[in-house]
């Protein structure tokens, strides 16, 4: 078996598809998640590989579904977005050989394929469709929810994992080269002008305080809220590890990273993994757990004409997906619960929300807006997850927390100013990203 | 500060060629007489690489706005942090981005919107590049 990436049209990527055709029909009825770790420690136990297991065991026990009746399995089959194997590194075998191994040795180490996961899982022995939502958990559910949608898997886990090594992100290859290609450094992303990878966001961050008369300290009210929530999430990263609150004091001490981009406006890279279980409506109704349905599901992948996008290229973007995000639910923003929109540079997460129209919100709004009670206990949440600042870089907290709070499973976390109804979730990049749209009920 | 050198490859090689002339280019698709950078195979607009040629700029541009780096990844920057990164939008069309580090302006007094124009700087292995300069 070879997994293949999922085609374009599993996306709604366009305006005017009206309301999605599976609504409703799809169900979220299992959640699992690996330990968080800072860094891969050098154990077996410890790999990318090993947590993907976990997670994926969770899920399936929390879903009461035996194993044999999965029948399908997608994951996005990158794990990490900056801690790259170096090709002079050599490869631990004791490692590789840990597990049953498929053709590429870092398979399970530094990235993971469909393969491996069921040749380490021997329980999963029918399940017959697999596929990639390369990017992160947000495009993996959206395929997840596509392929039960038409019937192509019934019983459908859905995985994000992610590695973390030794070192800091994107120091090694070009970043320490004396010389590099033209094409490089001539091109976007790191270049020979030396951007970090908060640059983009910190350059719209910047243009959006000079547009609307905003500053970088308004953000603290935001960073305060998503640390809080994610000290009551228990599997998150600083909930697990480092119970620390954030104050407004820290926040505005931190040392840039591109300023206006400080250390707290990136989120923290770990080692997570973390899985759903995705089911038809009609089999939802007798399971363990409270079905969460999914009611549609939107992507954008926008790009800027020259090197970053600017502002106003992002508010395009970002606007045309609240509409798709909208129309393939059938509701208003009115209808919205809370959000749980991704934040994995602080700095863009009003980008989302402003251009979902969260609470009525237009652009230039959101950090007023952050001023205001946006906590889980008032009738405009911000983040119940705590998002990626709040508990680490995993991409999927969101869509957790967003099930977890439908189903009545937030625990310390759950919101009492409204009651969660429909909720949507994902990211990442406010040019380029897939969302969802979950329910209470499946109308 | 010095840049990391820069090789020129298939793509890029009109771009530094003109630059070590002290001459700004920028990739233009004359089917549908549209500029884009940084340099592509083929035009964004009509995907067609039958009709692109290099077009020589004013060298004028207008600051978009900038950050200041204080943790690149960039290893031959990191003695020079902290240091103003822009981007410029190019006179002639302001779509048209380009980085500079704006030599000569002090760090975080960057005048956004501000007028600059291109001078030619030496990169570590002796290629120069388009930077920009604050005027006026």
């Amino acid at each position: 078996m070879t997994t293949p990436n999922a085609p374009a049209s599993f996306y709604h990527l366009t305006e005017g598809q009206g309301v999605w055709p599976h609504k409703g029909k799809v169900a979220a009825v299992g959640i699992g998640h690996s330990p968080t770790s800072r860094r891969w420690d050098g154990t077996p136990e410890n790999t990318v590989g090993a947590n993907s297991i976990l997670a994926l065991r969770k899920a399936i026990e929390d879903a009461g579904v035996p194993p044999d009746q999965i029948d399908g399995l997608v994951i996005d089959p990158v794990t990490t977005t900056g801690a790259h194997w170096d090709a002079n590194d050599p490869i631990p075998m004791d490692i590789v050989n840990f597990y049953n191994a498929t053709d590429d040795p870092l398979d399970g180490i530094a990235k993971l394929s469909c393969e491996w996961l069921l040749k380490n899982m021997p329980e999963l022995k029918n399940v017959k469709f697999t596929m990639y939502g390369t990017g992160c958990m947000s495009h993996a559910i959206v395929v997840a929810a596509q392929a039960v949608g038409e019937g192509l898997t019934n019983n459908c886990l859905v995985l994000k994992s992610w590695h973390n090594l030794e070192g800091r992100y994107n120091q090694a290859g070009l970043s320490a080269a004396e010389n590099v290609p033209g094409s490089y450094a001539a091109g976007p992303g790191r270049t020979i002008w030396g951007p970090p990878g908060c640059f983009g966001t910190a350059l719209q961050f910047a243009e959006y305080c000079r547009k609307y008369g905003k500053s970088h300290d308004m953000m603290a009210p935001f960073m305060e809220n998503s640390r809080r929530n994610g000290l009551l999430f228990p599997e998150g990263y600083w909930a697990q590890h480092r119970p620390e609150q954030l104050t407004a004091e820290d926040y505005l001490a931190a040392r840039w990273i591109a300023k206006p981009a400080s250390l707290f406006d990136n989120d923290i890279p770990i080692m997570v993994s973390g899985a759903y279980l995705f089911t038809t409506a009609e089999r939802a109704k007798d399971m363990k757990q409270k079905p969460v349905y999914i009611l549609g599901h939107a992507s954008n992948r926008g790009s800027g004409r020259s090197l970053t996008p600017t502002l106003e290229e992002v508010q395009t973007e970002t606007g045309s997906t609240g509409r798709k995000i909208l129309e393939s639910a059938g509701i208003t923003a009115n209808d919205i619960s809370f959000e749980n929109m991704y934040d994995g540079f602080a700095l863009f997460h009003q980008f989302h929300i402003e251009g979902l129209g969260y609470r009525g919100m237009k652009f230039g709004d959101a950090l007023d807006f952050y001023q205001t009670d946006i906590s889980i206990e008032g009738p405009n949440p911000i983040l119940p997850s705590g998002g990626n600042i709040g508990s680490g870089r995993s991409r999927f907290w969101m869509h957790t927390d967003s099930i977890q709070q439908i189903q009545g499973r937030a625990g310390a976390r759950a919101l009492t100013g409204v009651k969660p109804e429909i909720a949507v979730s994902g990211g990442p990049m406010p040019m380029g990203g897939n969302f969802t749209i979950w329910g209470a009920s499946p109308d | 500060m010095v840049k990391q050198g820069v090789i020129p490859d298939e793509l890029t090689k009109s771009f530094y060629e003109a630059a070590n002339d002290d001459k700004l280019v920028i990739q233009n698709c004359k089917s549908c007489d549209l500029l884009q950078h940084p340099p592509a195979a083929a035009c964004r607009k009509c995907g067609s690489g039958d009709n692109m040629e290099w077009k020589g700029m004013s060298g004028k541009a207008k600051i978009y706005n900038y950050t200041v780096v204080y943790d690149t990844p960039i290893r031959m920057l990191q003695a020079d942090q902290p240091f103003n990164l822009a981007v410029v939008m190019l006179d002639e069309d302001p779509g048209i981005q380009m980085y500079s580090h704006l030599p000569g302006t002090p760090v975080d007094q960057v005048p956004v919107g501000g007028s600059v124009e291109v001078v030619f700087e030496a990169t570590a292995n002796g290629q120069k590049v388009p930077e920009w300069r604050v005027v006026g």
